[in-house]
């Protein structure tokens, strides 16, 4: 294992409790802020203390209370890139890379890897610029060339791409993909944006209050969230507490819906079901419904519906593509909540 | 002609002390910005108390501890037959004290807006705390801290009430600007006086251009680091 992390940190009234282990892959910390994902990457970077614990980056143990190993962030080889990128902002974007070069004590070697990083990130040009003379996209790449300049063993990204627009957004994170795959080794990004986290890594931890609530591979995290937190953070938009009914059937209180449910085991207390996983039709667990609003979207419609005689209740959203809905479209519409497609959450 | 001494006395006098309160107010700064809030609020009060005590108070308070007969007085007495009181650079005393508080508190605004996050990833490329410290921290507040120094060199070279306390006045020996035009006014001596206030009013109005030029530059300094 790459990284291996146990830590507990009190902070007033906030418990930060995590333990996670990650490979040569990209993990991504998936919560909302506050959640103490960027106080997790603070105490692997040894910027905080934690007050219990022990991070293992590449086989060295950097932190161990158990062991009175505390090492200083100089020594822990832990690439940061913050969220503002932290270029130093009196140096130029040259003596910045320089400045993360300097753990190399050959001059020679130095200057020939800031070389090779400048012109690997296409920065030849703009060596001599200081960081508020860039824009936001080539701030990031100077800041990603000179952490990796300092040759690190493993790389935190925190909210990367957060202070830039969402055009660029997505051609930046092509090249951060990149990046990551030529470093090779573990890279932890924490982000509250669900479709970057499963565009950029491989596994997902879910973080809600200062806990791991799940972690497993991005598929399999979207597919089955567990958690409440799980499923708001990965965009799961309709979500009820639930009564249960014996027999596999449960009532969604918020919409006054009674559902057949699989694989009910007693510990859930909501259940969910993504927008776009609500058909329209017949069978099982299926509702005449009234159309409360109506929503166009760039590219689908958001039906907002409720059983009909139940208009008192919370309605459920339904994403439907523009033609269906065209096709569909009037006061009343049936719609299908599939079994597979049911979320149980716990709490 | 005019007898240039108290000019040159109260530069060098100024210069020192300036010189001296620059570390340790950078010093103070720095440490007592790190430290928990109780000790910080206590510390802030004591340190700054000589920029609003009356500066009679301050001299009054140094010649109980440096006069000759007074405990730390007594002692440089007996062990390096050196008197602390009434020389030229009695006077540092009075200005140190006196201009502490404003270095200090200039230098302490001016790490307070320092982004923590640039040390933070200044310490895991690797670089040691002293390489933060004299080439990222300080060229990021360098503009707060050298108008705090411009500042503080000013009030030192206006300073009357302490170091005429501990310093006298001695024609040729402790005379400086301030105790000069004192001394001229009360012996009647008004036009020399006078040609002594122009003196000082075009040093302050030097340094003064100076610390709004600083001012200037900081806050369009500012203004495109938001960019």
């Amino acid at each position: 294992m790459s990284v291996s992390v146990e830590i507990e940190k009190r902070l007033g009234s906030f418990h930060l409790e995590v333990a996670f282990q990650a490979g040569d892959e990209t993990l991504a910390l998936l919560g909302a802020s506050g959640c103490g994902k960027s106080m997790t990457l603070k105490c692997i970077a040894g910027i905080e203390r934690p007050d219990r614990g022990r991070i293992v980056v590449d086989g060295r143990t950097v932190f161990d209370s158990a062991r009175g190993i505390d090492l200083p962030p100089q020594q822990r080889r832990v690439g940061v890139v913050f969220q503002n990128y932290a270029l130093f902002p009196n140096m130029t974007v040259l003596q910045n890379l320089r400045a993360g070069a300097r753990r190399e004590p050959d001059k020679e070697k130095r200057n020939r890897a800031v070389e090779e990083m400048l012109v690997r990130f296409g920065l030849e040009e703009l060596a001599g610029r200081l960081p508020h003379q860039l824009s936001g996209g080539q701030q990031q790449r100077a800041a990603l060339a000179r952490v990796l300049v300092s040759d690190p063993q493993i790389l935190l990204l925190d909210e990367p791409f957060s202070a830039l627009d969402s055009h660029l957004r997505f051609r930046l994170e092509g090249e951060m993909r990149e990046v990551i795959r030529q470093f090779g080794k573990s890279v932890l990004l924490v982000s509250h944006d669900r479709d970057e986290v499963f565009r950029m890594a491989q596994s997902i931890a879910v973080m809600q209050e200062g806990k791991l609530d799940v972690v497993g591979a991005k598929q399999a995290v979207f597919a089955q969230p567990k958690t409440r937190a799980g499923a708001v953070l990965t965009g799961c938009k309709n979500i009820s507490p639930l009564q249960r009914l014996g027999d596999g059937r449960v009532r969604a209180l918020h919409w006054g819906m009674d559902l057949t449910v699989a694989g009910e085991d007693g510990r859930a207390a909501y259940l969910g079901i993504r927008m776009h996983d609500i058909r329209p039709g017949e069978g099982e667990n299926t509702f005449r419904c009234q159309v409360v609003e109506e929503i166009e979207n760039p590219f689908s419609f958001t039906v907002m519906v409720c059983p009909v005689g139940r208009e008192e209740n919370q309605p459920i959203g339904w994403e439907v593509d523009k033609e269906t809905w065209q096709r569909l479209r009037a006061d009343q519409v049936t719609i299908h909540l599939p079994q597979r497609s049911i979320l149980l959450l716990e709490a | 002609m005019l007898d240039w001494f108290p000019l040159y006395n109260s530069l060098r006098i100024a210069g020192i002390s300036t010189g001296i309160i620059f570390f340790a107010g950078i010093f103070a700064a720095y440490y007592i910005a790190k430290a928990p809030r109780l000790l910080k609020g206590l510390l802030d009060v004591i340190l700054t108390l000589p920029l609003v005590l009356p500066p009679t108070v301050v001299g009054y308070l140094l010649l109980r501890l440096l006069g000759p007969k007074r405990p730390v007085g007594a002692w440089f007495l007996e062990m390096f037959d050196l008197k602390l009181t009434m020389t030229w650079w009695s006077a540092i005393f009075a200005t140190a004290v006196v201009i502490f508080p404003l270095m200090y508190r200039t230098a302490r605004g001016a790490f307070e807006s320092f982004d923590e996050t640039l040390a933070y990833s200044g310490q895991s490329l690797g670089l040691s705390n002293a390489y933060i410290f004299w080439r990222i921290r300080m060229p990021c507040c360098r503009q707060g801290i050298l108008a705090g120094t411009v500042l503080s060199f000013a009030r030192a070279l206006g300073e009357y009430g302490a170091t005429s306390m501990i310093a006298g006045y001695t024609p040729g020996r402790t005379a400086t600007i301030s105790t000069t035009v004192y001394q001229l006014w009360r012996t009647n001596d008004d036009a020399l006086a006078f040609r002594w206030v122009l003196v000082n009013m075009a040093i302050s109005c030097v340094v003064l251009l100076a610390v709004n030029f600083l001012e200037k530059r900081r806050t369009a300094g500012a203004a495109g680091g938001r960019r």
